[in-house]
């Protein structure tokens, strides 16, 4: 069995799948970018100053770049192997001699492609705002793509246990979107009163949009060795169990 | 070596070639298919199957019959991996499906009851994935695509996407997307379901040519007529167990009693009394009769003859594995 003749179908099939609906895939956060960086950044931000030596509008770049890359990795997977169970044509892979874990890194791979091709849509409009370059590209890029996985196997994880349409709508919108929003994109931990900072401090994404800002413009609130182990942490705990999930075929088989 | 042995050399799954002997000196050097205890019991505690044993010669074109909610779809969901069994073991061509899946999914093609390709899909796309999951070389899997296609009679419908297919178009899609590892046993579940009658006589056609080019074939089916015609060997599951297992023509033999219904010329009142035969008047033009066979056909008419009736015409009540069927599931 060629498992690299597997794994490259299965991702082909995803970058197929959202480039060709690029419409609802890569447009809206194009669109939602450049009504951030119109808002929050050139109305709102004049008005806000610098923070931590930087402009408002700079300032929250990462965050931005950041947050559409977490819910587009998500929304990926989830949508896409949601649609192959609704559909049954995830009978198609468990009959062939696909292991498990081709199976996952080809859905979280695509997860990736689109996390990343979001990404550098957002990074293109911000540049319509800002001149934000980046200042560490071995730390930039690695934040991205352990997020994007985390993410996409989040996704994965969602999609196995969804059995509607519904279900795979509630994590992003009770979940991954209010955490995104009070991770610290539009804010420094600073600014917040000092409870707050300490409750804030339980969120996983304050963390990664931390090491994403601190890449891009040397600006962070948390320390990035602990934001590095953080993810890796949870990269490791979601696959496990995206890997057992598969082998008892839990949400998949009957 | 001789005229009439000939050997073929399959490349059933990639990096596993299998040198397999169809005719000639060694024939079916193995079961297609062992199946031993096979238990299932289902979350809500339906037990679908009760201890099934059940094996399929290579070369083999299988039945798999029973009425609905028997177990024959359970039996092929454990099969074909989409099932998890409660217990028992399965082999195919020799590899467990427990110990060595990989090698035992290498050797199956599935053709399910529903369609369950991606229908946003082209067709070739829907049978190129499917190559690639079973790591067929994209330049490999095209050639293979498109024989496969071509046999199915969709090659000119390779680009249109396969939710436009007609049903039947859809069931051969199916079809080609089993075949295009080249799996040495193919499964059929009900794949003429739904189609009109041409459609299936072509399908018929076609899984009889898959068969004779050496892939073993297991074929669940409502239509009893199409088990007969087709397959060589036979099994009858009934609430989760085997209830019949054996060669075609021997069940077929079984059958002591034939029934017939015959179209008579004059208008009768009452049925006429015949010793030795079950006489029905069904309206006053048409009779039921149950013919043994150690009577005949022949003496049958002597005595309609005898009495002054004349029959027009006469046919089968029913298919005779239906029947027998009906007898068993009973």
């Amino acid at each position: 069995m060629n498992n690299s003749v597997a794994f490259r179908t299965i991702l082909y099939k995803e970058i197929r799948r959202f480039t060709r609906i690029w419409p609802q895939t890569l447009l809206p956060p194009a669109i939602t970018t450049a009504l951030y960086f119109l808002i929050f950044g050139k109305l709102i931000g004049e008005r806000i100053g610098a923070v931590h030596g930087v402009s408002y509008m700079d300032y929250i770049v990462p965050g931005v770049i950041l947050m559409s890359v977490i819910s587009h990795s998500y929304s990926n997977v989830v949508s896409s192997f949601y649609s192959t169970k609704f559909q049954h044509h995830i009978e198609e892979l468990l009959v062939s001699p696909v292991p498990n874990w081709v199976i996952l890194s080809g859905y979280v791979c695509g997860g990736i492609a689109r996390g990343v091709m979001v990404g550098a849509v957002v990074a293109a409009i911000s540049m319509l705002f800002t001149q934000v370059t980046v200042l560490n590209w071995p730390i930039t890029l690695t934040v991205l793509i352990l997020t994007s996985t985390l993410f996409a196997l989040a996704g994965f994880i969602n999609a196995v246990f969804a059995d509607s349409f519904d279900d795979i709508s509630i994590i992003p919108n009770f979940v991954l979107t209010p955490l995104s929003y009070l991770g610290g994109v539009f804010y420094s931990l600073a600014m917040l009163p000092p409870i707050w900072q300490i409750i804030a401090q339980g969120n996983p994404i304050l963390y990664m949009i931390n090491a994403f800002r601190f890449g891009l413009i040397g600006v962070t609130d948390v320390d990035i060795a602990l934001a590095f182990q953080m993810t890796a942490g949870f990269i490791l705990f979601l696959s496990g169990l995206s890997l057992f999930l598969l082998h008892k075929g839990i949400g998949i088989k009957n | 070596m001789g005229n009439s042995v000939k050997i073929r050399r399959f490349r059933r799954c990639p990096r596993i070639s299998h040198l397999f002997l169809v005719k000639g000196i060694i024939n079916h050097p193995m079961k297609a298919l062992s199946i031993q205890n096979l238990k299932k019991t289902y979350n809500n505690g339906f037990q679908a199957l009760k201890g099934v044993d059940l094996e399929v010669d290579s070369g083999d074109f299988f039945a798999l019959l029973g009425p609905n909610g028997a177990g024959k779809s359970t039996i092929i969901g454990i099969i074909s991996s989409l099932v998890t069994k409660s217990s028992g073991s399965v082999t195919v061509f020799g590899h467990d499906l427990d110990k060595a899946s990989g090698q035992a999914k290498c050797c199956i093609g599935l053709v399910p009851q529903e369609v369950n390709f991606n229908q946003f899909e082209t067709v070739k796309n829907v049978v190129l994935i499917q190559a690639g999951y079973y790591g067929i070389p994209r330049k490999q899997a095209m050639a293979q695509a498109e024989h496969c296609l071509k046999q199915m009679d969709l090659w000119d419908k390779r680009d249109t996407v396969s939710r436009r297919l007609s049903g039947g178009m859809k069931r051969r899609l199916m079809i080609a997307r089993a075949m295009v590892h080249q799996p040495r046993l193919l499964i059929l579940d009900e794949p003429t379901a739904g189609v009109d009658i041409e459609i299936r006589r072509s399908m018929w056609q076609m899984m009889q040519e898959v068969n004779q080019q050496g892939t073993t074939i297991i074929l669940t089916t409502h239509y009893l007529e199409e088990a007969e015609s087709l397959c060589r060997n036979i099994a009858i599951i009934n609430d989760g167990q085997i209830i019949e297992k054996s060669a075609m023509n021997s069940l077929l033999n079984r059958i002591h009693i034939d029934h017939f219904v015959l179209d008579i010329a004059q208008p009768l009142a009452v049925a006429p009394v015949i010793e030795g035969f079950g006489i029905e008047l069904v309206d006053s033009h048409w009779l039921h009769v149950a013919v043994p066979k150690s009577q005949g056909l022949n003496r049958l008419f002597e005595e309609l003859s005898r009495l002054g009736i004349s029959v027009m015409s006469l046919k089968n009540k029913s298919n005779r594995l239906e029947q027998l069927f009906i007898d068993l599931v009973q």
